[in-house]
């Protein structure tokens, strides 16, 4: 397959915002910017756990780790949070299937939590995580990770780290393409 | 009283349209009718038939006057085309003694729109213990005896009421149903109620009773009716009964020719009968059992009831459906237009046969001058649909709820007097 | 999903769906401190059982309240049941008052597809904890969910319900699940206790337990009812025991990996003895464990979605 340009709009009406090799450098300056705000690799550093929101919040955590072992040398446990559950718009919709919730060895008390997802949008994932959180123990502090800030929020919340911030119409909607589940990595408007 | 000329009407649905005279109560002149100042009954080609007979009908007065009453019943009898109905012994008080039959005979007579006829019980509050004081209300003027609803399950008890019943010239109507095969039964044992998990009512429960009451009768000499049969097995029965010279007669409903349980699905009791909906495999033997005489008639089992009797749970509503005004158009599908019978085939399962059965010496007689005018006026041709909430009975009771049946009654004649005319009472 | 009356006609894709949710729950909540979602905060939730009941009722109990629903259970003594309110009015007033979901365990066959009726311009869900003879769907579903525990995928796994079929909405429910997921089901008891007609059930007859045995993947035994038996079914406990208990002889001719499931509560010594009944092949507190999951999992498809326009 051809190499996409970025900005190009196929015939499906589909604009690509980040390629595939955006994606990766992406995920790595956010890497090193968690190591950094962190400070992961000083001796007094805080137990840092990341938990990836599903569906594609999971492996986005899973390759910060990735990243974060190889620029730092820690290894940083990971989990994922289903949010589903504590969701505030179940009855908008038809019934959503539950995703896993997997806690990392030793759980999440007095660690400093990094909550992963792949778009930051009305804020309204985030504030489920956060009551979900609450109820799997009492972390140290909690920050938020997101591979875009797409903006539109209706609450009062902002990530810690942000791979790309990407202004959208409301009616737009912005999908993040994992190889995991897409069979290749992107970010897409539609 | 005016004469009354019924004009272009065709007796038993034979010949061109005829009129037909009546004066004082009887058949005056069939044919080209001349006569001065008489009512005129517009036939426009309408089949005549003899007036109604039903054998069994639940009047539910005395006792359930918020169901029906023998005013309410009787209009519902007239608008299907009733001259006369027998009226089951099951009240409240229990029609086991002349006092409660005599008054049902006297609100019967002063309403006036239908022959009411009541049904003595066989035993003392239809307890299946005791014989009632069956030659007393023979001498009260009544022709049938049944404990219907119940059985008369003791053979020896049976065995009594027949024999004794000879000398009386009544006839023991049996309400088949062997008790012990019977408890809790909800719905027809079979594929449908194992699925819906409601306790059988087998078919030998029914089938077991008529054969044993009658190799009864046929020792005893006596005479048996059979209450609503809905088997293959009882008609299979009856048929060998009859063969072997047993002085049987028989009825069947016309929901069990018509519906089956594969009705039960939804749970809804206005489906709840008993004997229980069957299959249809039973319904289309009925049909044939009827249309051969295996089958003596067809009698309703009019069985009105309360809502809160029928819009519960299954197993809490009462058994029964309203019958008197959907009856002919019932058989008018199930019989009529299968061909398994014509309009003399009508006359004979819904009036002459059930008229003979009781003994009913003006009732069911032929289309002829000089007959007494009981008479059912019926357009075979009409469709309509039914509308519980429309009956003239209390109760809406009726499982043929939106249905589109063929077959209207334009007029009942009971003695030369229009009792109903285009679906309205006259009194 | 707007009720959960019975597993006839079950979409295998619904069941599973309830299936999957009900593991996901339980992964959820294991292990956790807090044994409460937040998911049915503000829905109301009534359960009306006019039988007696513990199991059942306590799990549906459980299910609403760690799923943060407002749980009201009402018994047919001290209430204007015993007053001879009928079900129906008792229905209409329980939706009047706020109900969003019924559960109801009722003597009636078709007690539960009654209420959806009577119920249905209110709005309210019902779900049917076992009516009569008929169904008891929650029960079949747990079922499931402990085979699929120990068994993975139901497709063709042999599977004998043994006992009192007749009378048990337990395999009613259980025969039209399992088939629908697959499994291959067999009946197992004296002609008595089979309902007439079982030959058109989508199962295998047997009289022979001893022959099953060997060939099964699980064996779920039934609760010899005796409360509903009036004019001996089989002659005596004792040969009921002798022909379809489950006795440690026969635990023996069951394969390595079978699962035995008893829906409870247990006749020892008759249905099943009890060495078998306490042993690591029976799942039977896993049935019960499964059941608060596998509730919780029919609340959260039945109430946690947009009105459906029923």
């Amino acid at each position: 397959m051809a190499p996409r340009q970025r900005g190009a709009t196929d015939p499906a009406g589909e604009r690509e915002l980040l390629s595939a090799g955006d994606v990766a450098r992406t995920v790595a300056r956010m890497a090193h910017q968690i190591i950094e705000k962190t400070a992961l690799d000083a001796p007094s550093a805080p137990a840092v756990v990341l938990m990836g929101i599903p569906t594609r919040g999971a492996p986005l955590a899973r390759r910060l780790a990735v990243k974060i072992a190889e620029f730092s040398g820690v290894e940083v446990p990971t989990g994922t949070l289903d949010v589903t559950l504590y969701r505030d718009d179940l009855r908008r919709g038809p019934t959503r299937p539950l995703e896993a919730t997997k806690l990392p060895e030793g759980g999440v008390d007095d660690k400093l939590v990094v909550l992963v997802d792949d778009v930051l949008f009305s804020g309204r994932t985030i504030r489920a995580a956060l009551d979900a959180l609450r109820d799997h123990g009492r972390p140290r502090a909690v920050q938020l990770a997101v591979l875009v800030d797409r903006g539109h929020r209706e609450l009062p919340i902002r990530a810690d780290y942000v791979g790309k911030n990407v202004p959208t119409a409301r009616t737009e909607e912005v999908h993040v393409l994992l190889d995991e589940f897409d069979q290749r990595d992107g970010v897409v408007l539609r | 009283m005016k004469p009354l000329i019924l004009k272009g009407v065709r007796p038993y649905g034979e010949g061109e349209p005829v009129d037909v005279l009546i004066r004082d109560g009887v058949i005056a002149a069939i044919g080209d009718v001349t006569e001065e100042d008489a009512e005129t009954v517009d036939g426009n080609g309408a089949v005549l038939l003899p007036g109604f007979v039903d054998l069994h009908t639940h009047l539910r007065e005395p006792g359930r006057e918020d169901t029906e009453t023998i005013a309410t019943g009787s209009a519902a009898a007239a608008l299907g085309g009733y001259t006369a109905v027998f009226a089951m012994a099951n009240t409240n008080p229990v029609a086991d003694n002349e006092v409660v039959v005599q008054h049902v005979a006297r609100r019967g007579r002063e309403v006036g729109l239908v022959d009411v006829h009541p049904v003595g019980a066989v035993t003392v509050g239809l307890e299946g213990v005791k014989l009632a004081e069956l030659g007393t209300m023979a001498k009260a003027g009544v022709r049938v005896f049944s404990d219907d609803g119940h059985c008369v399950h003791d053979p020896l008890i049976m065995r009594r009421a027949l024999e004794y019943s000879k000398a009386l010239d009544v006839v023991v109507a049996q309400h088949a149903e062997e008790p012990r095969l019977t408890v809790g039964a909800q719905a027809h044992e079979g594929e449908q109620a194992s699925r819906l998990g409601l306790q059988g009512w087998p078919a030998a429960a029914e089938e077991s009773i008529v054969a044993r009451d009658c190799l009864l009768a046929l020792h005893a000499g006596a005479r048996l009716h059979v209450c609503h049969v809905s088997t293959t097995g009882t008609a299979d029965v009856l048929k060998w009964a009859k063969a072997r010279g047993t002085q049987v007669s028989a009825e069947v409903t016309p929901h069990h020719l018509l519906l089956t349980d594969e009705r039960l699905a939804t749970y809804d009791p206005v489906n709840k009968v008993n004997p229980p909906l069957r299959t249809a495999g039973d319904a289309a033997e009925l049909r044939e059992a009827l249309a051969e005489g295996v089958i003596d008639c067809v009698a309703t089992d009019h069985a009105p009831h309360a809502v809160q009797d029928k819009d519960t749970e299954w197993s809490a509503a009462r058994p029964g459906m309203l019958g008197l005004q959907t009856a002919l158009s019932i058989v008018v599908e199930t019989m009529v237009r299968t061909g398994l019978l014509d309009w003399r085939g009508v006359a004979r399962v819904m009036s002459e046969r059930p008229a003979e059965i009781a003994g009913l010496p003006d009732q069911g007689r032929p289309i002829e001058v000089g007959e007494p005018a009981n008479l059912t006026l019926v357009d075979p041709d009409t469709t309509w649909t039914v509308r519980g909430a429309e009956f003239a009975s209390i109760a809406a009771n009726t499982p043929f709820e939106g249905m589109e049946l063929p077959g209207t009654v334009v007029a009942t004649l009971l003695r030369g007097r229009v009792t109903a005319v285009g679906g309205r009472i006259r009194s | 999903m707007k009720h959960l009356l019975s597993t006839e006609g079950i979409d295998p894709a619904q069941a599973t769906a309830i299936l999957d949710t009900a593991a996901s729950l339980k992964q959820a909540l294991e292990g956790r401190e807090v044994r409460k979602l937040p998911t049915l905060r503000g829905r109301t939730v009534i359960t009306m059982f006019y039988e007696a009941s513990t199991r059942t009722r306590v799990s549906f109990e459980i299910a609403g309240k760690w799923m943060s629903a407002d749980v009201v259970n009402v018994s047919s003594s001290g209430s204007s049941v015993g007053k001879g309110e009928s079900l129906r009015d008792t229905a209409l007033t329980l939706a009047a008052a706020g109900a969003d979901c019924v559960i109801v365990r009722h003597p009636a066959s078709g007690a539960a597809h009654r209420l959806a009726g009577w119920l249905r311009a209110a709005g309210t869900s019902v779900v049917n904890a076992g009516d009569g003879m008929h169904e008891h769907p929650t029960q079949a579903l747990l079922d499931a969910a402990t085979l699929r525990e120990r068994l993975g995928d139901l497709r063709d796994r042999r599977i004998a319900i043994v006992g009192d079929v007749l009378h048990s909405r337990v395999a009613r429910s259980n025969v039209h699940l399992l088939t629908a997921l697959g499994a291959d089901v067999t009946l197992v008891a004296p002609p008595t206790l089979l309902p007439t007609g079982v030959e058109s059930w989508p199962v295998t007859i047997s009289h022979e337990l001893d022959a099953e045995l060997p060939s099964l993947d699980a064996v779920m035994l039934l609760r010899v009812q005796a409360e509903r038996m009036h004019g001996g079914f089989f002659p005596s406990a004792r040969e009921y025991s002798i022909s379809y208990g489950l006795s440690e002889r026969r635990l023996k001719l069951l394969p390595e990996h079978a699962v035995v499931l008893h829906p409870g509560p247990m006749l020892r010594g008759m249905e099943i003895a009890s060495a078998v009944a306490d042993s690591p092949r029976a799942a039977i507190t896993d049935q019960v464990r499964n059941g608060v999951h596998v509730r919780m999992a029919v609340l959260y498809h039945l109430l946690a979605h947009e009105e459906e326009n029923a």
